[in-house]
């Protein structure tokens, strides 16, 4: 683990991250964004009730609100700070000079994934102090807290680790940038969409319960698997209405961990030439 | 020491690489000259193991690119012809990160980084950011980057390209004293005077073939079988054209109308020659000067690669 951490190319990038003031203001702007949706929500329901209540039934929704807001917000700086990370070294001219260091390709990935991750944690939990305003109002257990954010970190290395392949993969940020939120848009959006559709087809054609299919378009939605999360009932109905009786967290964690493994794999092994494949 | 066989890259039906032999002995100083495109830095990234070549096979120090490319980066320094440096990171910390790279501990690391960077002259420059630093600076600063694992073999693609007279000069200084540190260094120029002093031999390539390879001398020497003649004539000069024309060892004449000179190549003997001058005093001809021009190496590369444009 320790030579794992000591990889140059992390140390370097994290130095670098931290010596540029964009990853301040991006990290400001983050906190800004839950601040003033968090303190908004406050004040709009305790002033909607009268009286300035606010109950554990309504800091359940923030919580609820606010999950998906950090979800929304990873899903859409990932891409951002991953699909560029071998594609500018390559338009700076600088990755030629790394490919001919003894480093290893895996240490290169690694270190450039994991320096990425490491920020998008830092951004997560730098929210944790406006996430823990909820547990003034009671509502939400903590444990609660330690799952979401095991599946924000799950979420963030797999779509973390698409960024980097892409970015291995085609010569232009450009392009890696926007396959990279082409891919989160497909994850989330048009998985959403077929999940909607499926569940409606499958409901004109069967009468009750819904096809196998939907479960499959439910467990790879973060959205879908988010709400799973915060109300673990809601699985319990699609397990009901499939006849699957996995829970949607368990194939979305099995996916993307297949994802993450795939898209390390493509980027370790085609970040160098294979010199001898001619042979 | 550098082994190459057959050395082949091939795009589509282009060669930007034809079948490459050489072999660069341990502590040898290799010039490879080339017009721009002919194939130099295609050499030079297949040896660095960035390029894949369409067929042969290379070894450095014994390793083979192909089969064992991880021991072969170990082996080399590396300086491509175009870099860029990573911005926001000091000079120290630019040879840090390097030195990392290549397994040094820190310890390692703090002794040799300053090392470096007075071998290089940039002792001055080590708090002072790497993208600030000018042109010839950051050139020597990769260089120093290329030589933080103290590699047995320097691979140097044009090292002084867009550098300034005193820069090159610097640069120059800097690679004599890695030459007597027995360094072997196979370095790269499309401007063959610039290489000709410190290389102990020289390889010409063009059009991903290399046309001649030996030391210096030899080259300069298989060239001058043929001696350019230069007459400077007091009359027309197509007379002395035709005159010229007549004898079988001339070849290619070219008149300057207004130097009044007429220029050949020639190929005959010293006693050929002194015969040939007798014959042109004895024709007539108003012959103001007849001489033998000194030819410099930039006409051997001009000659070399010229001749196979012919072929």
């Amino acid at each position: 683990m320790k030579e794992l951490l000591a990889n140059p190319v992390l140390i370097k990038e994290i130095k670098l991250r931290f010596r540029n003031m964009k990853s301040f203001t991006g990290l400001f702007f983050y906190l800004m964004v839950m601040g003033i949706f968090v303190f908004g929500f406050i004040n709009l329901t305790s002033s909607v009730t009268g009286g300035g209540f606010f109950r554990p039934a309504e800091s359940f929704m923030l919580f609820s609100m606010l999950s998906y807001i950090q979800l929304g917000l990873i899903l859409f700086i990932t891409p951002g700070l991953t699909a560029g990370t071998i594609s500018s070294e390559r338009e700076k001219q600088t990755l030629n000079i790394l490919l001919t260091t003894a480093q290893s390709s895996f240490q290169i990935i690694f270190g450039k994934l994991l320096s990425s991750i490491a920020f998008l944690l830092l951004l997560v939990v730098s929210g944790l102090p406006i996430y823990s305003m909820v547990f003034l109002y009671g509502g939400v257990a903590p444990s609660q807290i330690a799952v979401i954010f095991l599946f924000y970190f799950l979420t963030l290395l797999v779509i973390g680790s698409l960024g980097v392949m892409y970015s291995t993969l085609t010569r232009r940020t450009i392009t890696s940038m926007i396959v990279t939120y082409g891919t989160t848009i497909f994850l989330t959006a048009v998985t959403g969409f077929f999940l909607i559709l499926t569940v409606t087809l499958s409901g004109a054609a069967m009468g009750s319960g819904i096809s196998p299919l939907s479960y499959f378009w439910a467990s790879i939605n973060p959205a879908v698997v988010l709400l799973t999360l915060l109300e673990p009932g809601f699985n319990d109905e699609i397990s009901l209405a499939t006849g699957i009786p996995l829970p949607l967290w368990v194939s979305y964690s099995i996916f993307y961990i297949l994802i993450f493994i795939a898209a390390m794999w493509l980027s370790v092994s085609r970040l160098r030439v294979n010199m001898n494949k001619y042979r | 020491m550098i082994e190459i066989k057959g050395l082949t890259k091939k795009y589509g039906s282009f060669y930007a690489l034809k079948n490459l032999n050489l072999t660069i002995e341990k502590g040898t100083v290799f010039g490879f000259v080339g017009a721009n495109g002919a194939g130099k830095t295609t050499t030079f990234s297949i040896l660095a193991t960035l390029l894949q070549p369409t067929a042969g096979e290379a070894w450095i120090n014994g390793f083979s690119i192909s089969e064992n490319p991880h021991e072969v980066r170990r082996q080399i320094g590396y300086m491509p012809d175009f870099f860029g440096v990573y911005d926001q990171l000091k000079t120290e910390e630019y040879l840090d990160f390097y030195g990392a790279s290549y397994g040094l501990d820190a310890q390692q690391r703090k002794v040799l980084i300053p090392q470096l960077l007075e071998l290089v002259n940039l002792a001055g420059k080590r708090y002072d950011y790497v993208d600030l630093l000018s042109r010839g600076m950051k050139q020597r600063l990769c260089l120093a980057r290329a030589l933080i694992h103290d590699p047995s073999i320097l691979i140097l693609d044009e090292p002084a390209s867009g550098l300034d007279p005193r820069a090159r000069v610097e640069m120059r200084e800097i690679l004599k004293e890695l030459k007597a540190m027995g360094k072997t260094i196979l370095i790269s120029s499309h401007i063959l005077p610039e290489l000709a002093e410190m290389c102990d031999s020289l390889g010409v390539i063009d059009s991903g073939e290399l046309v001649a390879h030996g030391s210096v001398q030899s080259i300069q020497e298989r060239l001058q079988s043929e001696k350019v003649i230069s007459v400077k004539l007091a009359g027309p000069l197509a007379e002395a054209v035709a005159f010229f024309e007549n004898d079988p060892q001339v070849s290619q004449i070219t008149e300057n109308i207004e130097g009044r000179t007429v220029q050949f190549l020639y190929k005959g003997s010293d006693e050929d020659q002194l015969v040939l001058l007798r014959r042109t005093m004895a024709s007539g001809l108003p012959v103001l000067s007849f001489s033998e021009e000194e030819t410099d190496l930039e006409d051997i590369f001009m000659e070399i690669t010229k001749g196979v444009e012919t072929i």
